[in-house]
């Protein structure tokens, strides 16, 4: 028996793994066909044209030449470009966390079950996420005016004069308010959806222990809705650096505030829209769409080493 | 249904080939159109065998016109598409361009961009239809935009916009303001009437790069100077552009202008009310003022523009646009016919009782046109002063031909004299520097 089995063994085994190595790479591919195609379609195609796009330089006098990096090396020494950046670093820093502390507030509060109102509250504070981001931004833009807007109406009736939102200084400020506004429903949502899911066990267990509620807020809840805390921050930080159609909608306002540099999304449109430079502006888009992976990538590392 | 039409035009283009030859309905393809003579018989003949063209516009007037056109040529159907105002359709003209799909047959382009267009060979030379020939028949202004080099022609004058200053003239009798003959006495009069009403403006100036390089125009200032096409440059240091800086600073500094953005809510708003007490702008005004500051209607009168000398007699154009045919349009023949209908034959008639703003000299000096009384005016025959302002307009006025990215810009630079202590002439003189950087990137030789 012993002696008889290692040959058998030996002799089946050279036959079927070609057969079966052939045999998988077609019926495997018929599998994976139709994802690859999609997929190599929709997500690689678009970023491989746009490289490719970006390694070229097309011009009003003398049309279309290849220039390598070129457009890379001008992006990377574009104040422009920088400014643009350190504007929206300078947003996610402070609105960020302002909006998702917030947030946490509310779902803390909605979760805590001693609301009153509950399901009205949720509703309310969700509700301006509904709101188109184009409707939410000409609405807030038309209370911000100070002659015929809220803020210009708060002016006359208290005989006050409060700053203008729409002027150079204040104008960032000014956004993150909307977006806070837009946002907070959205992130209170997910939020409170990850502190329903934590088992009651353990909170019957804190009290047994005795726990009060800010203990089992910051020894249990908090704990337990770190992965979401962490998917929170990730689509902020990403949502900052897209930041696009806030200004875009209020430039017609505040021309003189809101450049055409004002954040990357809105340079890459401009550079490509108005000064027809769409291989500098893929160019510019690569290089910001790398920052945001890696700034992303890092939070989303220190999160879950947090979380071990 | 792009496709669909694609192939009816390319079908009917071929139809139109083999009956006419080459030189009526020639595919755009091959390059320069330049070259090749067109005869009216030969347009004649294209209008009688019929077809299709698109025409991308936004002038309103222009609908009763494409009506008419077909009326006449019952074979012709135009297509009329609002492709976007002002920028917006440029960018999609471009797109269009580059894709070199889709591409209409004519096109509206402010005066202001033709260049940009006319560069490149995007805009089919028209002095081959004859519309050298026209040059007569149209204001110097808008045909000095039109024209370039000694014989080309890009586009036919749809309309101009003159300079005159609209005044509210119930403001200025209650505040006892004299209508200001020269700049230096429009800031005097800007002082008196805010010192006596702390919430009324002059005028409203939010940084706008069409009314800045008119009244740098009108001070005689030439910033922009463009030689073969390819030859640029852009100084704003000239003596006009000193007088207009150091004019304009004083109303910047002392807060003598509303910082409301043209064509807001809040900018019609102030028009209406009286807190934006003038308007320098262009004569194709009247009809936006009665629809959009209507509860002001009989306060409002028309004045010349004011002089940056005394005595002086000089004006400028502020927008108005012009009908091109972009060099990848398919029907040529067709689409010259409708261009000439609209803005040299009977269509201007139509267009002028519509409400818009001629560019043609007959039409401007008719006793019909100057004697018209504007009842939102107080009864005041306003066309008499714009038509006075058209021809004051000095003619050798240039855009540059990346004029359309170099206004983009404008509030980037020349917008931060208005929301910081940076002077005006040094404001300009970046707007410059981004300028001269831009041509420089486009391949343009900047001096």
């Amino acid at each position: 028996m012993t002696t008889l089995h290692p040959p058998a063994a030996t002799r089946s085994r050279p036959v079927p793994p070609e057969a079966r190595r052939d045999r998988r790479s077609w019926t495997g591919w018929g599998f994976l066909g139709p994802f690859v195609a999609v997929f190599a379609l929709v997500f690689l195609a678009p970023i491989v044209y746009a490289i490719y796009l970006s390694l070229f330089r097309e011009q009003l006098i003398g049309g279309n030449t290849f220039v390598g990096l070129d457009n890379y090396q001008q992006a990377l020494r574009d104040d422009r470009f920088w400014a643009a950046l350190g504007r929206v670093s300078l947003f996610l820093v402070v609105q960020v966390p302002v909006m998702l502390c917030l947030a946490l507030l509310v779902a803390l509060a909605l979760d805590s079950g001693r609301l009153y109102g509950r399901d009205f509250f949720r509703v309310s504070i969700f509700l301006p996420y509904a709101v188109p981001a184009v409707v939410a931004t000409l609405m807030w833009s038309f209370m911000y005016g100070t002659r015929y807007g809220l803020v210009g109406d708060i002016n006359d009736a208290l005989g006050v004069s409060l700053p203008d939102p729409l002027s150079a200084d204040l104008m960032l400020a000014s956004i993150g308010n909307i977006v806070t506004w837009e946002f907070i429903g959205y992130n209170m949502l997910i939020f409170y959806a990850a502190l329903r899911v934590i088992p009651d066990s353990l909170y019957e267990a804190a009290q047994i222990d005795g726990a009060g509620q800010w203990r089992i807020i910051t020894a249990i809840k908090l704990p337990a809705i770190r992965g979401a805390l962490v998917i929170a921050t990730i689509f902020s930080i990403i949502g900052s650096f897209q930041l696009f159609n806030e200004p875009s909608i209020m430039r017609p306002l505040a021309r003189n505030a809101i450049t055409t540099d004002y954040t990357p999304n809105f340079y890459t449109y401009s550079l490509s829209f108005n000064g027809q430079q769409q291989n500098y502006s893929a160019a510019v888009a690569i290089i910001m769409g790398l920052i945001t992976m890696v700034i992303a990538y890092v939070v989303q590392l220190r999160g879950t080493r947090k979380g071990v | 249904m792009h496709k669909h039409s694609r192939l009816l035009l390319r079908s009917i283009g071929l139809v139109c080939a083999l009956a006419l030859g080459a030189t009526a309905c020639g595919d755009s393809d091959d390059g320069g159109s330049s070259g090749k003579a067109v005869s009216e018989a030969d347009v004649k003949a294209a209008l009688k065998k019929g077809g299709e063209i698109t025409v991308w516009a936004w002038e309103p007037t222009l609908k009763q016109v494409a009506a008419d056109f077909q009326k006449e040529n019952p074979k012709v159907k135009v297509n009329l598409v609002n492709a976007g105002t002002n920028a917006d359709e440029y960018t999609a003209l471009s797109n269009a361009i580059s894709a070199k799909k889709g591409v209409p047959d004519v096109a509206q382009i402010e005066y202001y961009a033709i260049g940009q267009y006319a560069l490149s060979k995007g805009l089919t030379d028209l002095s081959a239809y004859g519309a050298g020939k026209l040059a007569a028949h149209y204001s110097p202004g808008p045909w000095s935009a039109v024209k370039a080099g000694t014989d080309s022609v890009y586009a036919l004058p749809m309309d101009s916009g003159p300079m005159a200053l609209f005044y509210n003239k119930k403001v200025f009798d209650k505040y006892d303001i004299e209508v200001p003959g020269t700049w230096d006495e429009y800031v005097e009069a800007a002082r008196k009437l805010h010192e006596a009403d702390p919430k009324a403006y002059i005028t409203a100036d939010a940084g706008d790069a069409g009314f800045t390089t008119s009244l740098l125009w009108q001070a005689g200032s030439r910033p922009y100077s463009v030689v073969n096409g390819t030859n640029v440059k852009v100084d704003f240091s000239d003596q006009g552009a000193t007088t207009f800086a150091s004019t304009w600073q004083k109303l910047l500094d002392e807060d003598l202008v509303a910082p409301v953005s043209s064509w807001s809510d809040d900018w019609f708003k102030g028009l209406g009310d009286g807190t934006i007490a003038t308007l320098p702008i262009g004569a194709w005004m009247p009809a936006n003022l009665e629809s959009g500051a209507k509860e002001a209607s009989g306060d409002w009168r028309v004045a010349p523009l004011p002089q940056w000398k005394e005595g002086g007699k000089s004006s400028a154009e502020n927008g108005g646009s012009s009908l091109a045919m972009p060099e990848l349009g398919k029907n040529e023949a067709l689409a010259y016919a409708f261009i000439e209908y609209a803005n040299s034959g009977k269509g201007v008639q139509t267009r002028l009782d519509a409400g818009a703003f001629p560019a043609t000299t007959e039409d401007l000096q008719s006793s019909t046109f100057q004697e018209t009384k504007f009842p939102y005016f107080g009864g005041q025959q306003a066309n008499k002063i714009f038509a006075e302002s058209a021809a004051d307009v000095a003619d050798d006025w240039q855009y540059l031909p990346f004029q359309v990215y170099a206004n983009s810009i404008f509030n980037d630079t020349v917008g931060k004299a208005y929301v910081s202590d940076t002077k005006l002439s040094d404001a300009l003189k970046s707007w410059q520097d981004a300028s001269v950087k831009y041509g420089k990137e486009q391949g343009f030789t900047v001096q």
